[in-house]
Formats: structure tokens, sequence, C-alpha cells
């Protein structure tokens, strides 16, 4: 992540500016979006203070412009975020203990980028460090959600069309660093990525579902398969070790 | 929007925070058995997978315009640049293409 070190609140900050610029596109894309929805620039920087998370939040403005009722763009944004009982599970094991109303506070700031960038780090990750990435990231979603109400409608259309892509392009950047020699890796995010091809594609589940199906299937499919292989290798060289 | 866009809002504030906090701090750094454990270090990984497809092939209704993105964003990442470059890069290469 070219961050080594990850210890103070500072470098939290700097490990998460990235993500912060990465949000900039996203979430003025998300403010424009608001604005043509019929959401007063309260209501849609309200979203991104109290809700915090692009995918439900755009999930929601497509579906207030559909007119679905309220009740189920709550049930739907549950299901979109079932996700993160994963990856806040993952974390759990991550970070450094710590009270847990720190943890509950710092929860709130778990978002796929901050994820992402806290379990690439190389060892635990330190309650400062967590703050840092988590502050730095939320600052910048609910600044340019507002940022992007106000002007999002005067940029040219093609550079609007054009940052439809910064969410992806955000994910592609923190997953290739990890995937380079490291064939588990690319072996994840392959079986991941075909699986939910396979459920999207053949209309098996909505995407909040098949994501989290997706993941955990490949998860642990993966894990199975080298746990079988290290098992194969301990046998083989148990054996040779007997000669 | 009236007052029940707000009670929407709180709703979707719960249906969010909820599944970030529960786990860290009913977890808590508990020993969990090897295989669980397993798993759970290798979702960072499958999740990034099942977010970027099929979603960023069409992100545009113009197919091609999100294999260029894709393409050019693992491009990007490859070489060994930092994420908002990645990020900044796609986006040009997406306004240009997109110009012409």
């Amino acid at each position: 992540m070219g961050c080594l070190v990850n210890t103070t609140f500072s470098h939290g900050l700097k490990a998460g500016s990235s993500i912060a610029i990465g949000y900039f596109p996203v979430a003025i894309t998300f403010g424009l979006l608001a604005k043509t929805t019929g959401l007063s620039i309260i209501e849609a920087t309200a979203m991104s203070l109290f809700v915090y998370a692009g995918a439900s939040q755009y999930m929601a403005l497509s579906l207030l412009a559909t007119g679905v009722a309220p009740w189920l763009i709550v049930t739907n944004t549950f299901i979109v975020n079932i996700r993160h009982f994963l990856m806040t599970a993952a974390l759990s094991e991550k970070v450094e203990p710590a009270p847990k109303w720190k943890k509950a506070i710092y929860a709130f700031g778990i978002t796929d980028e901050s994820f992402s960038i806290l379990a690439t780090q190389k060892g635990r990750v330190t309650t400062a460090f967590t703050f840092g990435v988590a502050l730095i990231a939320y600052s910048s979603w609910v600044i340019f959600t507002a940022v992007g109400h106000v002007i999002g409608a005067n940029l040219p259309q093609f550079l609007q069309q054009a940052m439809s892509v910064a969410l992806y392009a955000m994910f592609i950047g923190l997953l290739v660093p990890s995937m380079k020699g490291n064939r588990k890796v690319v072996l994840l995010a392959a079986t991941a990525a075909a699986i939910h091809c396979v459920l999207y594609y053949f209309h098996l589940l909505s995407t909040g579902w098949s994501i989290l199906v997706a993941t955990l299937a490949s998860a642990i499919f993966v894990e199975i398969l080298y746990a079988k292989s290290n098992k194969n290798v301990e046998r083989f060289t148990a054996k040779k070790e007997d000669n | 929007m009236g007052a029940s866009y707000w009670w929407m809002l709180l709703g979707m504030a719960i249906a969010t925070y909820l599944p970030r906090m529960i786990p860290l701090t009913v977890l808590d750094g508990k020993e969990l058995p090897p295989i669980v454990s397993g798993v759970l270090r290798n979702i960072p990984y499958a999740v990034l997978g099942a977010l970027i497809f099929p979603a960023i092939l069409h992100i545009q209704d113009d197919i091609l315009f999100g294999i260029i993105g894709a393409v050019v964003a693992f491009a990007i990442a490859f070489i060994g640049l930092d994420v908002m470059f990645v990020v900044i890069g796609t986006i040009a290469a997406l306004a240009i293409y997109s110009l012409f």
C-alpha cells in the first residue's frame, strides 16, 4: 500500500488519503444524482453523514426515484450491507485489542475501501491508525456529497460519465497489489467474481445477497482447497523423513 | 421529501451500522478455530472480486466503456501506482474515450 508504517493517527490519515481522493468523484456523482432525484442539499448530505455507505446510497436513490416504499429501501440497505458482517468479523482478528466503545465508534467508519486498506496492512493495525483512515475517508465522503449537489450538474457530460468508474477503479487499485505473486489471492478474487457473474446473469439472487454468497463460497472453497493441499504436502514430507 | 425521508434515513443508518459494529465488539479478538479464521482472512480478496465483477462492465450502457475502464485500472495498478492514481488515471482514460 506504499505505507509501511501503520501505527499513529497521522499514518492512518496518510494511508486513508488515497481513499479520500478516490471518494471525491464517487461522492460528487452521488450529490449530483441526489439533486436530480429531488433531494435537497441537507437531505443528500444527511444521508452521507448518517448512513455512509456508497453502494446503499446509490441504490436508495434509484429506488426513491421509482417510488419504492421507504421500509423496502431500508430492507435493501440491510441486505446490501450484510457483507460488512464478514468484513468486520475478519477485522476483529486484525485490529489491536481496545475498549469496546472505541471499536463501536470506529466501526461506523468501516467501508469496503477503509476495510481493504486496513485488512491489507502488514501485521496488526492500531486503534489510532484505524481512526485516522476512517476519519479522512468519512470527511471526504460527506464534504464532496455537498459539493456534488452544488456543482455536479455543471460538470461536462463526458466527465460525469467517466466518473461513474471511480468506485470500481478504487476496488481494483486496492486488490491488485495483493494479487502480485500470490496465487491464493488471485484465485479468491477470480472465484468470487465468477460466482457473482453466474448469479447475476442468470438472475438467481438480488445484488446484495449474491455479493454475500459469492464472497463466502469463494473464501470457503479456496480455504478447503489449500487446507487439503497443505495436508498432502505434510504427508509427503513426513513419508520422506520416514525413508 | 417529507418526514418519511428522515425515518427512512434512520432505518438505513441502523441497517448499515449494525453489521459494522456487532462482529467487532462481540468477537473482540476472540480465538477462533483455524479454519474459521482462515476463511475470514480470505474475505477481503474474495469480496473485492465480487464487488468489481460484473458491476464494472455495466456502469454505462456501452459495455466497452466498462471493459476499457477495467483494463486501464488493472494496468495502472499492476505497474504499482497508488490507489488514487488508479482512480484518476482510469477516469482520465474514460473521459478521453467518451470524447471520441
